[in-house]
């Protein structure tokens, strides 16, 4: 295969996923279990990524926090995705009046700075693991509803879909067998970078205390934690900060290479 | 049997500034099309040939323009009065269609397969269990040898001809009682053109099937036609036995439309 983007990102994503798969197996330590004797003690082969300043294994906390960090990337997007697909593709296949008042209901949720809007709703509700995952996929359909209206638009004219219309598909049918399968391969590109976005913006939302709540841990807060601790090591601060460049890069060159895969026209 | 009667249909044309305005590309016309009969619609590009085969299941786009009035009475019964859920039920069942262009009027991502399969599922004709028998035999039916091949197979790996036989596979799959045609053979050579009408013929009597043959080729009409219309805008303005109204043209029109052959304007035949 001669695709580089497509290979190196699947690789890096492939082994992030293993290693949070896993996290059980290859972690000798409880991400969660405070020793303030061992604070702060650098990188060494007992704790390869250091301890932090509660004396957890930090390396515990950074693949176990993957976990969280990556599951919430991954439901978000499914949310936004199913959401986007179903609004757009009734908005593209019925057009008129529906068309109207949907993309309006997208112009106005676009209007809203996407993380302040998030702010506003997790002040009011409680912090947790599944108010972020919805609330980021909530804010995050608009793209994939409008993509997803654009590719209906022009296909419901094609002709094979007048064929099936003819040989007497209903609506259901014509939207869900001929229409959508059609227009996903632009959708699911948008959907692997969508990915790299919120894992992005879980661990901004988490690094400000409004994401993953402590003690359990996630990229976002273990960069929070470590923050205190700066001025006296790098170690609790460079860790989790390296798997978010390196998990949005996996994911940002696992959808380019995609791109190139699905829309070579497009590149 | 199946009568048209007083058919109308227009075109809705809406502007900003202007007022609405419709335009009729079908104007009051009135068919008969016997049982097992050819029955060949001629006219130019915009005759409103196409408008009145679709128009015969409302295929029109409700946005587009209307059926402003007129009756498809099949069966005893005018399908332009039933609603959408039952008129879908004779789409494809009793009244069935084919295009010009077999390479964009299947989906590309689809296997042909499954295609007939959900002909043939929209009717809840077959089940899941015999629905690739009856599209194997529909694939047979339509002289596709090896119909275990092409039924796996995408509209991209066949060629033309064959991806018509497949169009026409999936058309006759639900066994309707008209076929309409809607420039079956524009799109292919001529060959092709002629294996497709030998293979239209040879359904016509296997499966008691009357066909609508729209098109602008005189010579294919002489041909398979048994009887025929001629429109010119919209209108009906000659009808009768194919081999008739060729033969003896009696409208302005139609005597324009015989003389008009790549023959006559080597010849330098003025029209």
């Amino acid at each position: 295969m001669t695709n580089k983007l497509f290979v190196t990102g699947m690789a890096i994503v492939s082994v992030l996923a293993v290693m949070v798969l896993m996290a059980p197996v290859i972690c000798r330590y409880d991400p969660v279990s405070i020793n303030i004797k061992q604070a702060l003690l650098a990188p060494s082969n007992a704790h390869i990524f250091g301890t932090d300043y509660l004396g957890r294994d930090l390396f515990s906390r950074v693949i176990y926090g993957g976990r969280v960090s990556m599951m919430i990337g991954l439901v978000a997007v499914m949310i936004a995705l199913i959401t986007g697909v179903v609004v757009g593709s009734i908005s593209g296949y019925y057009g008129g009046v529906t068309d109207l008042v949907l993309m309006g209901v997208v112009d106005i949720m676009l209007c809203f700075p996407a993380l302040f809007l998030i702010l506003a709703v997790v002040a009011m509700l409680e912090p947790g693991i599944v108010n972020i995952m919805v609330i980021i996929g909530l804010t995050g359909w608009m793209g994939v509803a409008r993509l997803v209206r654009a590719e209906i638009l022009s296909l419901k004219n094609r002709e094979f879909i007048l064929t099936s219309r003819a040989l007497g598909a209903g609506s259901a049918r014509i939207i869900f067998k001929h229409l959508i399968p059609n227009a996903i391969a632009p959708v699911l590109v948008s959907a692997v970078l969508g990915v790299a976005g919120a894992v992005l913006l879980e661990s901004s939302l988490s690094f400000l205390g409004l994401g993953v709540q402590l003690p359990s841990p996630s990229w976002g807060n273990i960069l929070m934690e470590g923050k205190a601790s700066l001025g006296v090591c790098w170690w609790p601060m460079a860790f989790p900060g390296l798997f978010i460049l390196i998990t949005v890069l996996g994911f940002n060159l696992l959808g380019e290479g995609l791109r190139q895969f699905f829309l070579p026209y497009k590149v | 049997m199946i009568q048209i009667n007083h058919l109308t249909v227009c075109y809705n044309q809406t502007g900003c500034f202007a007022k609405a305005s419709s335009l009729a590309a079908v104007d009051g016309v009135s068919l008969k099309i016997q049982e097992k009969s050819i029955f060949a619609l001629v006219g130019e590009s915009g005759s409103g040939k196409t408008t009145l085969g679709l128009a015969m299941t409302r295929l029109i786009n409700a946005g587009e323009g209307g059926i402003v009035s007129g009756s498809v009475i099949v069966d005893g019964e005018n399908i332009l009065r039933l609603t959408e859920e039952k008129l879908r039920d004779i789409r494809g069942r009793k009244i069935s269609y084919i295009f010009q262009e077999p390479a964009s009027a299947l989906n590309p991502i689809m296997t042909i397969g499954r295609q007939i399969d959900e002909a043939l599922l929209a009717h809840g004709i077959a089940g899941k269990k015999k629905v690739r028998d009856m599209a194997l035999e529909s694939l047979r039916a339509a002289r596709l040898d090896n119909a275990g091949r092409v039924y796996d197979s995408y509209p991209h790996q066949l060629s033309g001809g064959m991806k018509q036989r497949a169009m026409i596979a999936m058309a006759i799959a639900a066994r309707p009682r008209l076929l309409i045609a809607d420039e079956p053979t524009t799109a292919l050579d001529i060959d092709t053109e002629k294996e497709i009408l030998d293979l239209l013929l040879s359904l016509r009597a296997e499966l008691r099937l009357s066909i609508l043959f729209i098109t602008h080729n005189i010579r294919i009409v002489k041909d398979i036609a048994d009887e025929t219309a001629v429109m010119c805008k919209g209108r009906v303005v000659e009808a009768g036995p194919a081999s008739k109204v060729f033969r003896a043209p009696r409208h302005e029109y139609t005597k324009l439309l015989v003389l008009s052959t790549p023959e006559n304007f080597r010849r330098g035949i003025k029209i």
